[in-house]
């Protein structure tokens, strides 16, 4: 086993010769909102929201792409914050849970979800509302099934999925789907 | 996650100078490996090249009336397309069984075929790995090795491809455009992917500092009688036990060409000329089916906790067949949903 | 007076589906989680976790990861020297007998993913890269991680944690078993699972100038936090504030302080600065798991399916430190009326860490064994598995003799039959089917226990007519928030809006965790009754007031709505709370209940929850897929304070037993005595797809013993019972028997 540790290490020796603080400038589109940060390359996206911008809403369930707590709209499409560096992301339309709600208006999905009951711990919320914002934009979701479907990057370890699809299902019947954000 | 300089490339030639030999480099697209690989340790470049806004892509026909898909499409994009719905719907549906919504808007179509495998010793730093170290040994071969090959494995390695967008690629017999300072080249998707043999760290034939350009789709698609059945332990959003691309050509209840890929049970795509060869000609019928199955598992050899993919890789190969068979006319596919029984 | 009766109504809040009132901070994202505290200069931490499962540490070499620039320390059993010596130091309020797991101890590896070091940097990105560049020798040891290949080695517990049952016997099963006319004997297995709740383990602790330190943990009970911290970092408890308003799920996990909490804590002593500490999703497989469980049970019964014998063996891994007990056999003694029960426990110590309580520990195990071998006497019988349950229905518990306090099983069994449309069901396997679909019915029953444990609230009216009740408790995505809310609005006739809840602050008054389904029934009659304290002095200043009113009203004429204080049969004899306030120059009223009254009473009575669970599965053979497609869940949990919050627990304990059933495993591999399928991606939880439509039925339960409002708990029920009958529904879809879960679709072919 000793072996085996220190040929790992061995083998990415080279790691550690860039150890200076490379920090680069990368504007960021959040909400509406420009920001410019300097942050390393390394930094994911996730990470930029939630640490450097203060943005929390956006959850880290994961940080491996395989729970769907981060998903984050990128021109209205949906994608999962933590599989992403933030410099890659500049200029273009970000938006965030914290960019659903007008004001003190709250959005439709956030209402419905409200309603239905669609959360109980509420961590995995603000991921399953972008989602279903993303789901909507993306405009594939004909039926229930497909609902159950294009919601499955999304986990949500209360199990409150029967009520988040009845939360979706309600803003798509009453039409009050707002325009792609 | 270690640390690694960063540019930016706007061009294949800006790209292609930053290929350096001193340096680990790789090229970044969408993301969804390569960061989840480096943030466990596995993958360490020391040098990200930004390909995103190179001008690749397209989707466009062929002048041999075919489809090009540039690799730097998003899966989902590829998988909605308008051509790829009607002419090649053996691979949205392919597509649309991989991953989650949110992946397959990041992954792009290059990527998806470099992707690397998900064996739980590959991304776990604390126990040997010949794909990771190579001369670390295996830990699969007496571990747990539920979701690893049955064909085509050394003593080596037992990874599986994850790829079920590759499954229907080898199906439909795409060919990979890739560029390097050498030059251009185009791959015939069977030779890109390789078996593991006693080098399992290396998983295609692309060359160091290549780069892919674009997938290449014959202008045969199956359109009329496709299937891509998706076996996995939960319904959605799990890599694939066993997976079966099949195209068929029928006239008159006769095969007139066959096609059968696997998924989750090689270190690539798998597919079997003799297989198909057996069928091309045949009465589309079970009995046919089934000694296809039985040919396309003649080599199998499972391990511990996989040999049942045997089994179900020849059921998976029937049903597939058949349901292609009897397909009626195809609808648009919103997503991939097979046998599934929800509320009404 | 039909105005005061519409007032009444319209001020009843208990047992009414009010949506949570902390709805609007978890959709917009503005409720904040452990994680997501801050501080000026605050410093992350990355823990360095073992890779081997036995042995030693060697030597740990972190120069190079030391000298990158912005790496503020790192943290090992090497430089971590001034520790408590004493176990007793590192109890929590869940401690298991023997000696619980020291952070930085010694260097002693005592199961694979043990925290070995701990790096806190400038940021976590430099905290993840210099962990990478940390050089740890260790030596191996022989190491045993297989429960199935030592359950000869198993031994009785003499003792368990709190809440520990032994296992009582009665009659002679053996000897009844030698005459039964039917019997069935049959073996079950599962391996560990984790809970997994979404959000990652995370401690963010602010060191104050006076040496104090503010925690914003995850956990389910604050002060649980606070005390471990307070003792095994030896500082007063009163220096030590634990925050946890918002917990992204727990299910067990936070019952005790997880490692994040000392090292977080550890390094903001040392450093006197804040500091956060998140565990990775793979490190959130190193700690508590429900343990991996041999069973075995054996039936007998009369001809007419009348139970006359049970036999109930479970053997469980724990670690080699702590003996983690549950009951698991003892529901079999307590199901069913059944004079010759024999029971027996057993633990196996393994090389891994303690388990830990997961969502319905012990019952969820048990009764899944014992509620499968139901079905398959039923079949041996060749009787209906539901009759065979009302065959052997009982009106108290056969193992105390007491009376149940409530028991409403029996419309559990109707109700749900009927909704789920059992009668149609055709009782041999493989005789239902759906285009080439397989169909399977099956049915379970499920109990847990209804406890009350002794909590404390605290309320305080201002002159305003604002009501804030305070309690030490938690809501881990229970409702606690809005149902405590309910109970306080209800109980002084206040607009919902007028009355506020907190919890998750160690200042508060006492609560204990969060778990076991009691913080409803045990808050909740805390709260009621400092209410209820309020509203007798509330009362009495009203009718001291000069010409009041209300001066020559009886006590029981009296009802509090609308904010106003009222005859209950004449609107116009009333005094608003805020006039009464105003007048008499109260700022503000503050009580706490005293007092846990009903517990005396309680001691004659058994107090349970109980179900019924229908369950439809369609099975597309040839592959092996499962789908799961209806749920019925029939509930008798007493008073429903909220049909909505209730009804999402129980369908979130049913998915949790569907996911029992086909999905959860945490796959040790042997090799290296390591759960190596430790990820999301591989250990496999329910997704959007795999929800079946779930019908939750609360039956009328009414429950004067259990404590005033009648309240037993909503938070386990669910599970309890489930994953046996969507194997019993495999069973009826195919004719297999699966008795190793979960049922994958590999064990189908």
């Amino acid at each position: 086993m000793k072996d085996i540790m220190n040929k790992e290490v061995d083998d990415r020796k080279e790691d550690a010769i860039v150890t200076e603080k490379q920090l680069l400038p990368v504007q960021l589109n959040v909400n509406g909102k420009q920001y410019i940060l300097h942050l390393e390359p390394w930094t994911s996206l996730l990470d930029a929201l939630r640490e450097h911008l203060g943005l929390t809403g956006t959850k880290k369930g994961c940080d491996h792409g395989q729970c769907g707590a981060c998903t984050i709209l990128i021109d209205g499409k949906r994608i999962n914050s933590c599989l992403t560096f933030a410099v890659m992301y500049q200029g273009v339309p970000i938006t965030t849970i914290e960019g659903l709600a007008q004001g003190d208006k709250l959005h439709p999905l956030q209402q419905a979800f409200i309603k239905h009951d669609a959360f109980q711990c509420g961590y995995c919320t603000p991921g399953q509302i972008c989602s279903a914002q993303g789901m909507l934009n993306e405009g594939h979701a004909y039926s229930r099934d497909d609902i159950h479907e294009l919601m499955s990057g999304n986990l949500c370890r209360c199990a409150a999925y029967n009520n988040i699809v009845k939360a979706i299902e309600e803003v798509i019947e009453t039409g009050q789907t707002p325009d792609a954000v | 996650m270690n640390r690694f300089t960063y540019t930016k490339a706007n061009s294949i030639d800006d790209t292609l100078r930053e290929v350096n030999a001193d340096h680990d480099i790789k090229f970044i697209a969408g993301g969804t490996n390569l960061i989840d690989l480096m943030r466990a340790n596995v993958e360490h470049p020391s040098h990200l090249v930004d390909i995103n806004h190179i001008d690749l892509h397209a989707i466009q026909e062929t002048a041999e009336g075919g489809l090009s898909l540039g690799a730097l499409v998003k899966n989902a994009d590829t998988a909605y397309h308008e051509h790829v719905q009607s002419r090649y719907p053996l691979l949205a549906k392919a597509i649309l069984a991989g991953a989650s919504p949110q992946l397959r808007n990041m992954a792009t179509n290059g990527g998806n075929l470099l992707q690397r495998t998900r064996c739980y010793y590959f991304y776990d730093t604390a126990t040997p790995c010949n794909k990771r170290v190579p001369g670390q040994g295996c830990s699969a071969i007496n571990g747990f090795n539920k979701i690893h090959s049955i064909l085509g494995t050394s003593a080596h390695c037992i990874a599986t491809h994850p790829s079920d967008m590759c499954v229907a690629l080898a199906a439909l017999e795409a060919r990979i455009k890739v560029i390097g300072n050498d030059g251009e080249r185009v791959i015939p998707f069977a030779e890109f992917h390789r078996l593991p043999g006693d080098t399992p760290h290396i998983d295609s034939t692309l060359k160091p500092g290549e780069l892919i350009t674009s997938i290449e789709l014959p202008s045969k698609g199956f359109e009329t009688h496709y299937q891509y059945i998706k076996l996995r332990d939960r319904r959605s959003y799990a890599f694939a036990l066993v997976s079966v691309a099949v195209g068929l050509e029928l006239q008159d209840d006769y095969i007139q060409e066959a096609r059968i890929a696997l998924g989750g049970v090689a270190h690539k795509p798998w597919r079997d000329e003799t297989v198909e060869n057996f069928l091309n000609g045949k009465k589309a019928a079970e009995d046919a089916f089934e000694t296809a199955a039985e040919m396309m598992m003649k080599d199998a050899k499972g391990f511990r906790y996989n040999n049942f993919k045997i089994e179900m890789a020849k059921r998976a190969i029937v049903r597939a067949l058949v349901d292609a068979r009897d397909l009626k006319t195809p609808e648009p596919l919103h997503c991939y949903t097979y046998n599934r029984h929800q509320q009404q | 007076m039909t105005t005061i009766a519409a007032d009444i109504s319209q001020a009843s809040y208990i047992g009414q589906p009010i949506s949570r009132v902390d709805g609007v901070a978890k959709v917009t994202g503005t409720a904040r989680y452990a994680g997501e505290y801050t501080a000026p200069g605050l410093l992350h931490g990355l823990v360095i976790s073992s890779p081997v499962a036995k042995g030693r540490i060697l030597s740990i070499q972190s120069e190079e990861a030391r000298a990158v620039n912005g790496i503020i320390k790192i943290y090992s059993h090497e430089n971590v020297k001034d520790l408590p010596w004493f176990d007793l130091s590192y109890k929590d309020m869940n401690l298991l007998p023997g000696s619980p797991f020291r952070p930085f101890y010694s260097n002693e590896i005592q199961f694979s993913q043990q925290p070995v070091a701990l790096v806190i940097a400038e940021s976590l990105e430099l905290a993840r890269y210099a962990a990478t560049l940390v050089r740890i020798e260790y030596e191996t040891a022989p190491f045993e991680t297989d429960l199935e290949n030592n359950l000869e080695n198993a031994f009785t517990p003499k003792r368990g944690k709190t809440g520990y049952k032994k296992p009582k016997n009665r009659g002679n099963a053996k000897k009844q078993f030698t005459k039964a006319d039917v019997k069935i004997e049959a073996e079950y297995m599962h391996g560990a699972e984790h809970h997994n709740p979404m959000e990652l383990f995370s401690s963010t602790v602010v060191y104050g100038k006076d040496g104090s330190l503010t925690v914003y943990d995850k956990t389910q009970g604050v002060l649980n936090s606070q005390s471990y911290i307070a003792r095994v970092f030896d500082i007063k408890h009163k220096k030590v504030r634990v925050l946890s308003p918002f917990v992204g799920g727990a299910f067990g996990s936070g019952l005790r302080p997880q490692y994040q909490l000392f090292m977080a804590c550890l390094a903001a002593l040392d450093l006197q600065l804040p500091v956060r500490v998140v565990l990775t999703r793979q490190q959130m497989f190193s700690f508590g798991h429900r343990p991996a469980t041999w069973q075995k049970l054996k039936l007998a019964a009369s001809n007419d399916g009348r139970l006359e014998a049970i036999e109930h063996t479970a053997i469980s891994e724990t670690s080699r430190f702590e003996n983690y007990t549950e009951n698991i056999v003892n529901w079999s003694g307590r199901l069913y009326s059944c004079d010759h029960v024999k029971l027996d426990y057993r633990l196996v110590p393994l090389d891994v860490n303690s388990p830990l309580d997961m969502r319905a520990p012990g019952a969820a195990t048990g009764v899944l064994a014992l509620e499968c071998a139901m079905d398959e006497l039923a079949y041996k019988l060749n009787i209906d598995p539901l009759v065979l349950r009302l065959k052997n229905y009982t009106e108290k518990d056969p193992e105390s003799g007491k009376p149940f306090s409530s028991k409403n099983l029996m419309d559990c069994y109707k109700q749900g039959a009927e909704h789920f449309g059992w009668e149609k069901r055709i009782y041999s396997p493989r005789s239902m089917k759906q285009g080439k679909q397989l169909v399977g019915w099956g049915m379970s029953s499920g109990m847990w226990d209804a406890m009350m444990v002794p909590a404390r609230a605290q309320a305080k009216i201002t002159a305003d007519g604002k009501l804030v009740v305070t309690s030490a408790t938690s809501d881990i995505g229970t409702g606690t928030y809005t149902i405590m809310t309910q109970i306080a609005a209800e109980t002084l006739g206040l607009p919902l809006e007028d009355v506020s809840f907190e919890l998750g602050d160690s200042k508060f008054v006492f609560a204990p965790f969060e778990g076991g389904s009691a913080t409803a029934a045990s808050v909740g009659t805390a709260v009621l009754f400092a209410c209820k304290k309020i509203r007798e002095k509330l009362l009495s200043l009203a009718k001291k007031l000069e010409q009041s009113p209300l001066a020559n009203v009886q006590d029981e004429e009296i009802v509090f709505v609308n904010g106003r204080i009222c005859h209950q049969d004449d609107i116009e004899c009333s005094l608003s709370i805020r006039e009464v306030m105003d007048r008499t120059g109260t700022k503000y009223i503050q009580e706490k209940n005293s007092d846990l009254r009903a517990m005396f009473k309680q001691l004659g009575y058994a107090r349970n929850t109980h179900s019924a669970i229908f369950v439809e599965v369609k099975i597309d053979e040839d592959l092996g897929l499962i789908s799961v497609t209806r749920v019925v869940a029939a509930i008798a949990a007493g008073n429903i304070l909220n049909p909505k919050t209730a009804s999402s627990q129980i369908m979130g304990g049913v998915m949790w037993g569907i996911s029992m059933a086909l999905h959860e495993d945490s796959f040790m591999d042997h090799q290296y005595g390591r759960f190596i399928n430790h990820d999301y991606a591989e250990y496999h939880i329910p997704v959007h797809a795999d929800t079946p439509d779930i019908e939750v039925i609360f039956v009328q339960e009414k429950d004067t013993v259990v404590n005033p409002l009648g309240i037993k708990g909503v938070g386990e029920i669910g599970i309890i019972g489930t994953a046996a009958a969507v194997a019993n529904a495999i069973y009826h879809a195919t004719g297999k028997r699966i008795r190793d879960f979960p049922i994958t679709p590999d064990k189908l072919l």
